[in-house]
């Protein structure tokens, strides 16, 4: 294969994966866009096979097949096998941190993928080329730790609460400091030794980076770090000479940056506050505890005589309810309500679960009927006309704290407002505070009944007692 | 490759990013991030092609460590992708009920 006809096929998935973001964009052709994205990606690399890129310094590449072309492939199929099956058998909940994963991993390979070229190039490397190398490796290494980070708090292998050390501020002041000053030492100085220093400064710096970063912010942080790898490629691309991967890498750089705004704006969040939360976070006190308050907590026959006589009915699911796998038995209890002439609606908050978008996707998973899924913004004016709140599950995107209270960590986002229902109900396992670790008020409010136990066993036995009456 | 035609790239580039993505509701908010995560998986291409110049034991090493990574991320990126979006498809049996609704 000569150069022009490989130009043409890299520009090729370049367009593929425009209409792969295009797609993706619109629920009706998002399938599609995804598999054409996938296409572009399996035509690029085979094409790599059939040409070989010349090395630096040569005009020509050696004849094919590749160096190295047993190993290649070896480190292929085993990327397969962890891949293809960990995407294939991972629950639906537990989504959001492999794409973190994948998403590090990206970042990782792209980092060593400069590193190699770094190497290999010696002595010969253009200024150009090294401060590309340097950018890669410095963001490709952020990308990669702080997405392992960001898989830690999702998966709670640590806590998802801000992690905030005295003078941590300044730590990592001192760490980005010397992750630019070392990049400074590698461009002037070249070698081996400057450029492995600075890739654990960066991995050091990812960490950091993100340990300050609340639970509810996560999902923000992945996207940018996915915007963050993206670039990485693209500059990985230009010590490598290739458009395919400037193109690839650009546009995910760039429509990543805007996702995340997206996000953001949804959340109700400044991009700014989540970013440098460490430089303003405050190690939080811990709430008022010590004093037990108390809260009214009902049985299933309570909750079950409390809807039979409710003309509407708003769902809120939330994360505990996709834990207790309960999508089903609640489809069950809307079905038996609707069956009784009683109006439901599923109020889903744009952060449902643990990433925009989640909840959709888990309710989905149950059949539940789209057109009963309301954003917010309908399902908001309708609370004061609402007789029942259900909250499954749910807590922090339910929290009045997040309008009343200035300085608290959920502070100016957009809430379900259940406050404005006549009666509401929460179905929780313990009084534990949500994933952002902020006490409830809602939860001691008198117009508040709990029913405690896993979700899917409570609303088992809610839908038998309403059968019943 | 000159710099003017790379500059040229890298900004068309970016504003084709920008554009094809500025309009999408929150519901699709993960599957996007989750394919444009798998389509960042090409780096795949460019482990391959550092595994080819490899010189050195290290090099190779590291290159053939760049390709498992990359292949993870790419392929496990779109399959999971893939697996997110099958549950938006219309599902038949639930379209009757749904047709009588007005929203949507």
């Amino acid at each position: 294969m000569n150069s022009t006809l490989y130009s043409l096929i890299g520009l090729a998935a370049g367009v593929a994966f425009i209409l792969a973001l295009k797609g993706l964009s619109h629920p009706k052709t998002a399938r599609r866009g995804n598999l054409i994205g996938a296409f572009g990606a399996t035509v690029a690399t085979l094409s790599v096979f059939l040409y070989v890129t010349p090395s630096h310094g040569e005009d020509i590449g050696h004849s094919l097949p590749l160096h190295n072309l047993g190993w290649i492939l070896g480190a292929i199929v085993v990327g397969l096998i962890i891949g293809v099956p960990a995407a294939r058998k991972v629950e639906m909940t537990q989504m959001p941190q492999l794409v973190a994963l994948f998403n590090g991993v990206g970042g990782g390979a792209a980092a060593l993928v400069a590193i190699v070229e770094y190497l290999n190039l010696g002595d010969t490397a253009t200024t150009a080329e090294v401060i590309f190398t340097v950018f890669t490796v410095v963001v490709g290494c952020v990308s990669f730790s702080g997405s392992i980070i960001t898989f830690m708090k999702l998966q709670e292998l640590m806590t998802t609460r801000p992690v905030v050390f005295p003078g941590g501020r300044f730590v990592i002041a001192g760490t980005l400091a010397a992750v630019l000053g070392v990049s400074v030492w590698v461009v002037t100085a070249l070698g081996t030794t400057p450029l492995l220093v600075l890739a654990v400064l960066s991995l050091l710096f990812g960490i950091l980076f993100v340990l300050p970063v609340g639970g509810a912010d996560v999902p923000i942080v992945i996207s940018l770090l996915n915007a963050f790898t993206g670039l990485t490629v693209a500059a990985s691309g230009y010590v490598l000479s290739s458009t395919l991967l400037i193109i690839a890498g650009t546009l995910v750089g760039a429509s990543g940056t805007i996702l995340t705004r997206l996000m953001a704006e949804a959340m109700g969040r400044s991009l700014f506050g989540t970013l440098f939360g460490a430089f303003t976070a405050k190690p939080q006190a811990v709430s008022e505890s010590g004093e037990e308050r108390p809260v009214r907590s009902g049985s299933p026959d309570d909750v079950a005589i409390l809807l039979n006589y409710a003309r509407r009915v708003v769902i809120v699911p939330g994360f505990g309810l996709a834990v207790a796998q309960a999508q089903h038995t609640v489809r069950e209890l809307a079905d038996l309500m609707l069956s009784k002439g009683i109006d439901v609606a599923y109020g889903i908050h744009p952060v449902a679960g643990r990433m925009p978008g989640h909840m959709n996707v888990l309710l989905a998973e149950a059949n539940v009927p789209y057109d009963q899924l309301a954003e917010m913004d309908e399902v908001n004016p309708t609370f004061g006309q609402t007789d029942v709140a259900i909250v499954i599950g749910a807590n922090d995107v339910v929290n009045p704290a997040a309008q009343t209270t200035p300085g608290c960590p959920i502070y100016g986002m957009p809430i379900l407002e259940v406050n404005h229902a006549s009666n509401i109900i929460f179905l929780k396992r313990s009084m534990r505070p949500g994933f952002a670790g902020i006490e409830n008020e809602l939860l001691y409010d008198p117009k508040t009944m709990l029913l405690f136990g896993d979700a899917k066993a409570s609303l088992t036995k809610v839908v038998s007692a309403l059968k019943a009456l | 490759m000159d710099a003017i035609a790379i500059i040229s790239i890298f900004t068309l580039a970016v504003f084709v990013g920008f554009e094809v993505v500025s309009k999408v509701s929150s519901t699709l908010h993960t599957p996007l991030m989750s394919g444009a995560n798998a389509i960042h998986g090409v780096i795949l291409v460019g482990a391959i092609i550092v595994a080819d110049h490899s010189e050195t034991n290290l090099e190779l090493g590291l290159s053939l460590a760049a390709i498992v990574l990359a292949t993870i991320n790419m392929v496990g990126g779109f399959v999971v992708t893939d697996r997110m979006l099958e549950m938006f498809k219309p599902k038949k049996d639930s379209q009757g009920t749904s047709q009588k609704g007005d929203s949507k």
